[in-house]
């Protein structure tokens, strides 16, 4: 979303309201817009318009108020879906921390790479988007497992340092984007048109695109399921334990090596399915994706709390919401700043995160 | 000085810049590993050092050394707006936030006017020299040493053994983070002056998240044991791609590589030396 959505919004939804249009941009409740960061379609509708002397001389308040809480009524929705998807991506890697204990970079590339391989599914094998979906989860997951296996299974056996397995990811994480650019180049790929019916859903005075109902629906599945896992399954309250304490979940016979494998295929199958969404919902798909995406993550995993399920999807949807707002009410500029003013605030106030319970000490 | 060192000097002033700054930086790097932290943001330090430095010089008539140590004082304090709430909780923490402040200022420098947008800064005059450099490297190099050898050094190195044992015996740890974190993002700041100066230009994607991978594979591949192993393991990884022009365009490939085997395999860098037995001090 790289223009203004206020702006888009008005200019889609309010044909002819030019008039409107400049009273909103320039006067009504606390939305500014510098002109320059307008898009051209309302610069040139304000230009071109006939009210530009005299603005709106006789629209009633009550129309502005409508609009205004129509606006906000689609914004918020917008913030909504963002956040799901943000909530979506955050999952996989707060999962992958709370049971590991380490913080994987190399994350956002299975979101890419879940991404690549259901666009190749549908591009080049004439998949449909409900095939390579799940396709593109598989392989992110598959990658995950084999990461995992290939760098952090010995630095664990070896009980390296947390700062160790960091770093091995830190320097995986450069030579998979730097082989995978090379590889494949830095340009923008696209799903084939049709891949999603083009249909919307309008609810009231908001209305949502198939790809974003879809993230709503698949983000609202996967958290319920995982929610499910973890409290209802005895392959949970492995995971759980070893989360807990691995030497304590070892001598409780839980196979600790077959849990942290599960632990990293679970987060890598959310990654993927983030992936495929996010590429569906923005259809613009380049290997560093997922180097956006997890600039994202992190804000959402320390908001919520490092290692905390419930508080990456409550992070997820607060950070989204904010952006949009921040974005829509403030100046579409301070959008990529308040993950990490939220970030800082948190890191400040409660550094255990939204929903974390206070402790002393995590060392 | 003889006239063929000048020579050599002067002909090799790019490389001879680049190998003293990324010497610096690998140091900023060292100065937080030291004390078992992590921080990646020495890129982002970098180029705050970098536009302070640039701006004071294009805008203000202040003397080259008031112009460092204001490209010190900046990241310094950003270091210290991330470090105090982070410092107090795991590696992890500092690692994440400072990854963000990286991003964050990229955006700033892109949008804010002062910075000239994504294009940059240009026409910064060139007052560096390759003695300044190089004699700088050399004072923080020995500065490094002398605090290595005194009680301070040995606090740091208990903590990175052992952070529980250390606190135990009573030493501070937030206090020796803090105050190692202040010192790299001071260092790097000083790089970053450094080369805006001698490059004479200066552009956001310089200070991206890459770069600060590639200045923590300086410390990783000459060790951290002693000062000297990050300092080795820069110019290293600053000559190879000059001599080796293949290695330029797979740089992202052979740093991220290095990093991980390195790693895997040598947890101790190239240089495995322990200050002690440099130093004498038991």
């Amino acid at each position: 979303m790289t223009e203004h959505p206020i702006s888009i919004i008005l200019a889609k939804y309010l044909p002819g309201s030019v008039r409107l249009l400049s009273v909103t941009l320039s006067r009504a409740d606390g939305v500014r817009i510098p002109h320059r960061r307008r898009p051209a379609v309302v610069r040139e509708a304000r230009w071109s318009g006939s009210g530009r002397s005299r603005q709106s001389p006789g629209l009633p308040l009550a129309v502005h108020l409508r609009t205004l809480r129509s606006m906000f009524a689609q914004q918020l929705a917008n913030g909504l879906v963002l956040g799901a998807t943000y909530a979506l991506f955050a999952l996989g890697f707060t999962l992958m921390f709370g049971v590991l204990k380490v913080l994987n970079l190399t994350y956002g590339f299975y979101f890419t790479a879940g991404a690549l391989v259901a666009l190749a599914a549908c591009r080049t094998l004439g998949l449909s988007i409900w095939l390579a979906l799940p396709l593109g989860m598989l392989a992110a997951g598959v990658l995950a497992v084999i990461i995992d296996t290939a760098l952090l299974t010995p630095l664990r056996r070896a009980r390296a340092p947390e700062l160790s397995s960091l770093m091995v990811t830190l320097g995986a994480v450069l030579l998979l984007y730097s082989l995978l650019s090379m590889g494949l180049g830095t340009e923008i790929r696209r799903f084939p048109i049709g891949t999603l019916p083009g249909a919307a859903l309008t609810f009231g005075e908001v209305r949502l695109g198939a790809a974003q109902i879809l993230i709503v629906v698949t983000t609202a599945i996967m958290v319920i399921g995982l929610w499910l896992l973890l409290s209802r399954t005895r392959l949970g309250l492995a995971l759980r334990a070893v989360a807990e304490n691995e030497d304590a979940a070892r001598l409780m016979a839980i196979n600790v090596p077959r849990t942290e494998m599960l632990a990293s295929l679970l987060s890598g199958l959310l990654a993927g399915a983030a992936g495929v969404l996010i590429g569906l919902n923005q259809n613009a798909i380049q290997p560093y994706m997922g180097e956006f995406m997890m600039l994202r993550g992190f804000a959402v995993i320390i908001i919520g709390g490092l290692g905390d399920v419930r508080g990456a999807v409550a992070a997820g949807l607060l950070l989204g919401v904010a952006e949009v707002m921040a974005a829509g009410y403030i100046d579409s500029m301070v959008k990529d700043g308040v993950a990490f003013t939220l970030m800082v605030l948190v890191l400040w106030l409660k550094p255990s995160g939204l929903l974390g319970r206070a402790r002393v000490t995590r060392a | 000085m003889p006239v063929w060192l000048d020579d050599v000097l002067w002909t090799y002033q790019t490389l001879i810049h680049s190998l003293g700054i990324n010497g610096l930086l690998a140091l900023s790097m060292y100065v937080v590993l030291a004390v078992g932290q992590l921080s990646l943001g020495q890129a982002a330090f970098m180029g705050l050092g970098a536009y302070t430095g640039a701006l004071l010089s294009l805008h203000t008539g202040l003397p080259f050394a008031l112009v460092l140590a204001g490209s010190a004082l900046v990241p310094a304090l950003a270091a210290a707006l991330i470090g105090l709430p982070t410092l107090r909780l795991t590696g992890v923490y500092l690692a994440i936030a400072t990854i963000g402040l990286g991003e964050v200022l990229r955006v700033v420098y892109v949008n804010a006017e002062i910075t000239g947008g994504a294009l940059g800064l240009s026409g910064i005059r060139d007052r560096t020299d390759s003695w300044m450099i190089l004699a700088l490297l050399g004072a923080a190099l020995a500065g490094c040493f002398l605090v290595g050898r005194s009680r301070f050094g040995r606090a740091m190195e208990a903590m990175r053994s052992d952070q529980t044992a250390a606190a135990v015996i009573g030493i501070n740890l937030p206090a020796y983070h803090l105050g190692a974190l202040l010192a790299s993002a001071a260092l790097a700041g000083l790089a970053g002056a450094l080369s805006a100066h001698s490059s004479t230009f200066i552009s956001p994607n310089e200070y991206a998240f890459e770069n600060a991978v590639t200045i923590l594979s300086f410390a990783i591949l000459g060790g951290t044991g002693s000062p000297l192993g990050p300092v080795i393991g820069a110019l290293v990884l600053t000559a190879l791609p000059e001599l080796l022009r293949p290695l330029h365009d797979f740089r992202g490939v052979f740093n991220g590589l290095i990093i991980v085997l390195v790693v895997l395999f040598l947890p101790r860098g190239l240089l495995p030396w322990r200050m002690k037995r440099l130093g004498g001090a038991p």
